[in-house]
């Protein structure tokens, strides 16, 4: 699978996490329980550590792959970023560009695809964290934008799988404004009554947050999540003090009431599609509750 | 008192200097004519420096502790101003004042960021202006207020950045930001931006989405403070000034995006150095901001409001 070999050089993101993508080679060592892995078998298990869980980083194509039922049609692929603050720091903001998309082989950090999730159809937008660090900038807001509008005009849900360091500084302002752009799409997909499931990786932080990450009708996170507005770093410098253990993850968020549900990678698919049936009144196709089950059963 | 003067404007410190020592000895005719004579010198150098502003020396200007507030304006524009207090839901937030008063005798809504002016005991009761999440809490609540009453909305934007502290997180700094960009996008009723100050990042666009906006000539909007940019994007803090520039923060630079429709001109030498005239020229801004949005029809507005921020970005964008 050619997006699984492509050489991977994630910008260094803003937050002091491990690093947690899949490494190239027949074996891959666990970060968190030192798990000696086998490539495949962790491909198979959704890049989850068999032994630990720990949450691999995964690509927004392997992502796709994890929820959706089989192909799907991707849209907007060709939209590119022209560098409209022709931005330069230690090296030019086109030349970055260029780089990131021969390296990852995507022309932004954000997919968008209509497909079927357990037979339900829906419009998924899955970020790309290799693609500079899966910054917002304006190829992201208006690839989202027009996810919503695919929505509204086709009366379907949306799913948004966050993993982004937040607004992207290269395109200054103008990437600022996304927040307020998709956040605008978003109220009219709320007050047409369409669904919108938020999922957070790791990490989801910034203007990502502080948009449409925390606008779901449910927030739902994976496990250990780093997921916040302003990052660990700059919290420190500001209060003077060490961060307390565990702050500004998934299992932080729940307990003060941002997010709905914290789900572990192999079950999201599931969890998704539950949600959805309950959003839109489809019925329940293979699960059964336990006692209707039984009675249908005659030598039970 | 004379504001204090910025470190670009060494030539005017000067003078002062020179006017404060001849004010110390008797008062003679020379005597004040010569220091009438200082002062009009400073005027022209005053003029001659801010035609040219570089994006550093106006991130200074916008963050001059003597630059009016959203409260000073208010005093000066507006009358009956009641301010209203608290989320209903954990605190009052003082980094963001709210409140309804008159604007030409029309009953309007008033919401702003105050990062403190004078000592420091004020500033801190206004943590500098980084508000907390109760602080967007109530602008909502109040522009909420607002439109059930069809009342034009006024919104003053002028902080560093959103509280990055630990009990912002735990309250959920992200969510209240959000959840005001959603809503105040659907927000039923008049609402004019005015970006007067420093428009730091999420926390000033948490109460700046509207139907007008405004910015002043000498006012920054950016999408992470310059210095943050350097940190984070040169690794050195130091090369603030770089990425100042690079950041394309400046009036000029948003009106050309599209993303400001206006810049509201200042007194020569910036805002501090004149609040009166600061105020009179918003005057003739706002109330042409205003009349314009009022006079659009409710579904018209909304929609134009959400076409402004649905077309924001689109010229950095390339598609075959
Ligand atoms: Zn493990």
């Amino acid at each position: 699978m050619a997006w699984f070999k492509k050489t991977r050089k994630p910008m260094a993101s803003s937050t002091a996490d491990k690093p947690s993508r899949v490494p190239e080679g027949l074996w891959v060592k666990c970060p968190d329980c030192a798990q000696l892995i086998y490539n495949k078998d962790l491909e198979k298990n959704l890049s989850v550590c068999p032994k630990c869980a720990h949450h691999f980083r995964i690509s927004a194509a392997e992502r796709l792959r994890a929820l959706l039922d089989g192909a799907w049609t991707e849209h907007f692929a060709d939209l590119s970023s022209n560098d409209p603050l022709r931005f330069t720091d230690t090296k030019p903001y086109r030349d970055r560009l260029r780089t990131t998309r021969k390296n990852t082989g995507v022309n932004d950090a954000v997919l968008i695809a209509t497909g079927r999730l357990e037979g339900i159809e829906v419009v998924v937008a899955a970020m790309e964290y290799s693609f500079i660090g899966g910054s917002m900038g304006v190829v992201v807001g208006e690839k989202i934008t027009r996810a919503i509008e695919i929505a509204l005009d086709r009366n379907l849900p949306v799913i948004i799988v966050s993993c982004s360091g937040g607004a992207r500084m290269m395109e200054g302002v103008l990437s600022l404004m996304q927040m307020a752009k998709v956040s605008a799409a978003l109220a009219r997909l709320d007050r047409a009554r369409l669904p919108f499931i938020s999922v957070l990786t790791d990490p989801t932080t910034g203007g990502v947050t502080a948009s449409f990450a925390m606008l779901g009708d449910l927030n739902i996170a994976e496990p250990k999540a780093l997921i916040g507005f302003a990052g660990p770093r700059v919290i420190e410098q500001t209060i003077r003090q060490k961060l307390p253990a565990g702050f500004q993850r998934s299992e932080f968020l729940i307990e003060h009431g941002m997010l709905d549900l914290v789900v572990d990678r192999r079950d999201m698919k599931a969890a998704i599609a539950r949600a959805l049936r309950f959003m839109r009144a489809e019925p329940a196709p293979v699960e059964q509750p336990l006692a209707a089950a039984a009675a249908a059963t005659p030598d039970a | 008192m004379p504001p204090d003067t910025l470190e670009f404007e060494e030539p005017i410190t000067v003078l002062l200097k020179e006017i404060e020592a001849l004010s110390m000895l008797p008062q003679t005719p020379e005597r004040q004519q010569s220091i009438d004579g200082l002062y009009r010198r400073i005027e022209s150098i005053r003029g001659e420096i801010y035609a040219s502003l570089t994006p550093w020396q106006r991130v200074l200007v916008a963050r001059h502790p003597q630059r009016p507030t959203v409260l000073d304006y208010v005093e000066r524009l507006f009358t009956e101003f009641t301010e209203i207090s608290g989320d209903r839901r954990f605190a009052d937030d003082h980094a963001i004042v709210a409140g309804f008063a008159r604007y030409k005798d029309e009953p309007v809504l008033v919401v702003g960021h105050h990062k403190g002016s004078g000592d420091t005991k004020q500033k801190v009761y206004r943590n500098f202006g980084y508000a907390r999440p109760e602080g967007y809490r109530k602008a909502l609540r109040a522009m909420k207020l607002a439109e059930k009453f069809r009342r034009p909305v006024f919104a003053f934007i002028d902080t560093p950045a959103a509280y990055p502290g630990v009990e912002s997180e735990e309250r959920g700094i992200s969510e209240a930001i959000a959840f005001n960009l959603r809503e105040m996008a659907a927000l039923d009723t008049p609402v004019v931006v005015i970006v007067h100050g420093e428009g730091g990042s999420g926390g000033a666009l948490g109460i700046a989405i509207g139907d007008r906006i405004l910015m002043h000539e000498f006012a920054i909007y950016s999408v992470i403070p310059p210095e943050g940019c350097a940190a984070i994007l040169w690794r050195d803090s130091n090369r603030k000034v770089e990425a100042a520039e690079a950041l394309k923060l400046t009036a000029p630079d948003l009106l050309g995006f599209g993303i400001i429709d206006e810049i509201v001109p200042e007194p020569t030498g910036g805002a501090h150095t004149n609040h009166e005239l600061a105020a009179a020229l918003l005057d003739t801004a706002l109330e042409r901001a205003l009349a314009l949005v009022s006079s659009m029809a409710p579904e018209l507005r909304l929609d134009a409001r959400y076409q402004k921020f649905r077309a924001m970005g689109n010229i950095g964008i390339s598609e075959p």
